[in-house]
């Protein structure tokens, strides 16, 4: 599934024409967990109440969450084309108004844990059961109000908040830690009185287990760090920070789509 | 006095109780909660000054401190509105809706979420704190983003009313508040209904004539505006008095009415006058009826320490001021 949406990223990308690469493709492993093996939820009632909520901070690598949530049948597979275009409802950064089912409006980066957290919040009030769920990346924390909300979900002991980091270690200016550098991130969220867990991103199984753990952390909310390789199963754009922020031309996203569909050659596609 | 009837105003100007419209908002605040338990109340570290503390005292489990963190209060609100609460969040309007514009804009305003923006210490009755507390360009903040409606209280009655009406009102809201104790001259009787102006003085009731000029404003100053009214009245020019409590949606059709008889037209607020609500008075009347158009506001520049009345003289935007723009408005008409 995980290559099924890599597929779709490359394939929405190529014909808007703009938008983000690199962070799309890292993230396609946990988008995968979240929306196959994790969220409660129910792709043809989108609205339903008792669902688990996940938070996409960094609207930027939306095209994975469009691709995850078509495939999993919110919406026909063949929308996701219409990505960045006049009137269609999956606009360049999401809108929770445009599309439902992605939860909140988000590109503005740092918003995202605030929003999880006043989520998150409600549902301890009334006693709800679901979970919330945050995806961020790791350069947004660079703005303060992602620490100022790290700081009021670790002081509320909201444990049915896990957050997610995609650290890929790029940024658009370069790599974070020549940027501006975010370690020790993991001490940081300790010190904000979060249980943190470091994953490799692209095991679907050792994330799995890390959002187990965190359900059974009752003190605090569970910080996720994934370890992920930006542009992950194209290695013309892995690891490559020039990648943020671009689409593939569309002959360079017919040469990807074969080394996904091949598996990079090792096996033959069904297409050829 | 030529005071409408129907605005139920006190008998006498001269003897308003002063009140701060702060007051207002803690009272609305706790007859919202009393009415819906959804209601919550999210404070950065000025609970008491924002009046938010009545609240806590009655509802303590849907009181949320933040800290000194706007931005955060913007973002968590938006969270506790998509989940299903209503959340007032309440600063100074230097604050909130000034450091956190942005996460307004995005988690609330284009996300269409029902966070009620409360900005207390508005203006530059604010006082000694000095200009880096007196807002004064809140009102252009708020009223330029899509889905937000935009209130403005003359005093600490209609404050009341107006938290309460917010509470219950589909969407994003703007309140300003001011600090300082100000003449309560509305009663529990003068109607408040969103988006409907309130004519207060209407000089055609008793001599059938029409008046000189419309003054339209908003907050506190309409106290102001009401006794240079009087004033020009004994003078021999006559003018109606428009309360418009919502900046956004404006009551055109009542401004319209008004300008359509008196030809000449003079806005007060306590905010900058550039994007503010005479801007907004501006914009309907030069597409619709356009006419001589005075403005009373802050010019282009920030306040500074001072005492309140001293502060609104300072900036020109005392009776003596509203008068002398009723009359240049009324020459310049024709």
């Amino acid at each position: 599934m995980a290559n099924k949406i890599r597929q779709s990223i490359i394939e929405m990308l190529v014909a808007a024409g703009s938008g983000h690469t690199a962070g799309p493709l890292g993230m396609a492993d946990v988008f995968t967990a979240l929306y196959f093996h994790i969220l409660k939820h129910d792709p043809k009632n989108p609205d339903w109440p008792e669902r688990d909520r996940l938070i996409l901070s960094n609207g930027h690598i939306c095209p994975v969450r469009y691709a995850a949530m078509a495939h999993a049948g919110y919406f026909p597979v063949e929308e996701l084309k219409t990505l960045r275009k006049f009137g269609s409802r999956l606009q360049g950064h999401p809108e929770r108004i445009a599309l439902p089912g992605v939860e909140t409006t988000s590109g503005p980066l740092g918003s995202g844990l605030g929003e999880a957290a006043g989520i998150a919040y409600g549902a301890k009030m009334d006693g709800k059961k679901f979970r919330v769920y945050c995806a961020m990346s790791d350069a947004e924390h660079q703005t303060g109000n992602l620490w100022e909300s790290a700081m009021f979900a670790g002081n509320n002991k909201l444990n049915n908040l896990t957050g997610i980091i995609d650290r890929n270690n790029i940024q658009i200016n370069g790599f974070t830690e020549n940027v501006m550098p975010l370690e020790p991130l993991k001490e940081k969220y300790e010190a904000f009185n979060w249980h943190v867990l470091e994953v490799d991103g692209h095991n679907i199984e050792e994330f799995v287990d890390a959002v187990e753990e965190a359900k059974a952390i009752y003190e605090k909310p569970t910080m996720i760090i994934a370890h992920t390789i930006p542009g992950k199963g194209i290695p013309e754009i892995e690891f490559d920070y020039s990648w943020h922020g671009i689409p593939p031309k569309p002959e360079e996203g017919e040469k990807f789509l074969k080394e996904l569909r091949t598996l990079g050659g090792k096996i033959k596609s069904e297409h050829e | 006095m030529n005071m409408n009837k129907e605005a139920y105003l006190i008998e006498n100007l001269e003897k308003a109780e002063k009140v701060p419209t702060r007051d207002g908002y803690g009272k609305g605040l706790v007859d919202a909660g009393e009415k819906d338990e959804r209601v919550v109340v999210l404070c950065a570290d000025l609970a008491e000054s924002t009046r938010s503390h009545w609240f806590k005292e009655k509802f303590p489990n849907r009181y949320i401190e933040l800290g000194v963190a706007e931005q955060n209060m913007a973002t968590v609100a938006s969270g506790l509105a998509n989940y299903g609460k209503i959340p007032f969040i309440s600063s100074y309007a230097v604050f909130s809706p000034g450091r956190n514009n942005e996460q307004i804009r995005t988690t609330v305003s284009l996300s269409k979420l029902p966070v009620k923006i409360c900005g207390a210490h508005a203006g530059v009755s604010v006082g000694p704190d000095g200009a880096t507390h007196q807002a004064l360009e809140d009102i252009a903040l708020m009223r330029v983003q899509p889905n937000m409606t935009v209130l403005v209280p003359c005093d600490a009655i209609e404050a009341r009313k107006a938290t309460f009406a917010a509470a219950f009102c589909d969407g994003p809201v703007y309140i300003r508040f001011g600090r300082e104790k100000s003449p309560v001259f509305t009663t529990n009787k003068t109607p408040f209904e969103i988006g409907k102006a309130i004519i207060l003085r209407d000089p055609s009731i008793n001599s059938g004539r029409a008046a000189d000029v419309t003054i339209v404003g908003c907050g506190m100053l309409l106290y102001n505006a009401l006794v240079a009214a009087e004033e020009l009245s004994k003078e021999g020019i006559e003018a109606e008095v428009i309360n418009s409590h919502t900046v956004k949606p404006l009551d055109t059709e009542t401004i319209l009415n008004s300008v359509k008889k008196t030809k000449a037209i003079v806005t007060v607020e306590e905010h900058q006058i550039m994007a503010g609500f005479g801007s907004a008075v501006a914009e309907t009347l030069s597409q619709h009826f356009p006419v001589p158009q005075e403005f009373i506001g802050v010019r282009d520049c920030f306040g500074e320490s001072g005492e309140p009345d001293e502060l609104i003289e300072a900036l020109g935007m005392g009776v003596k001021d509203i008068k002398a723009a009723a009359l240049k408005a009324i020459k310049r008409k024709k």
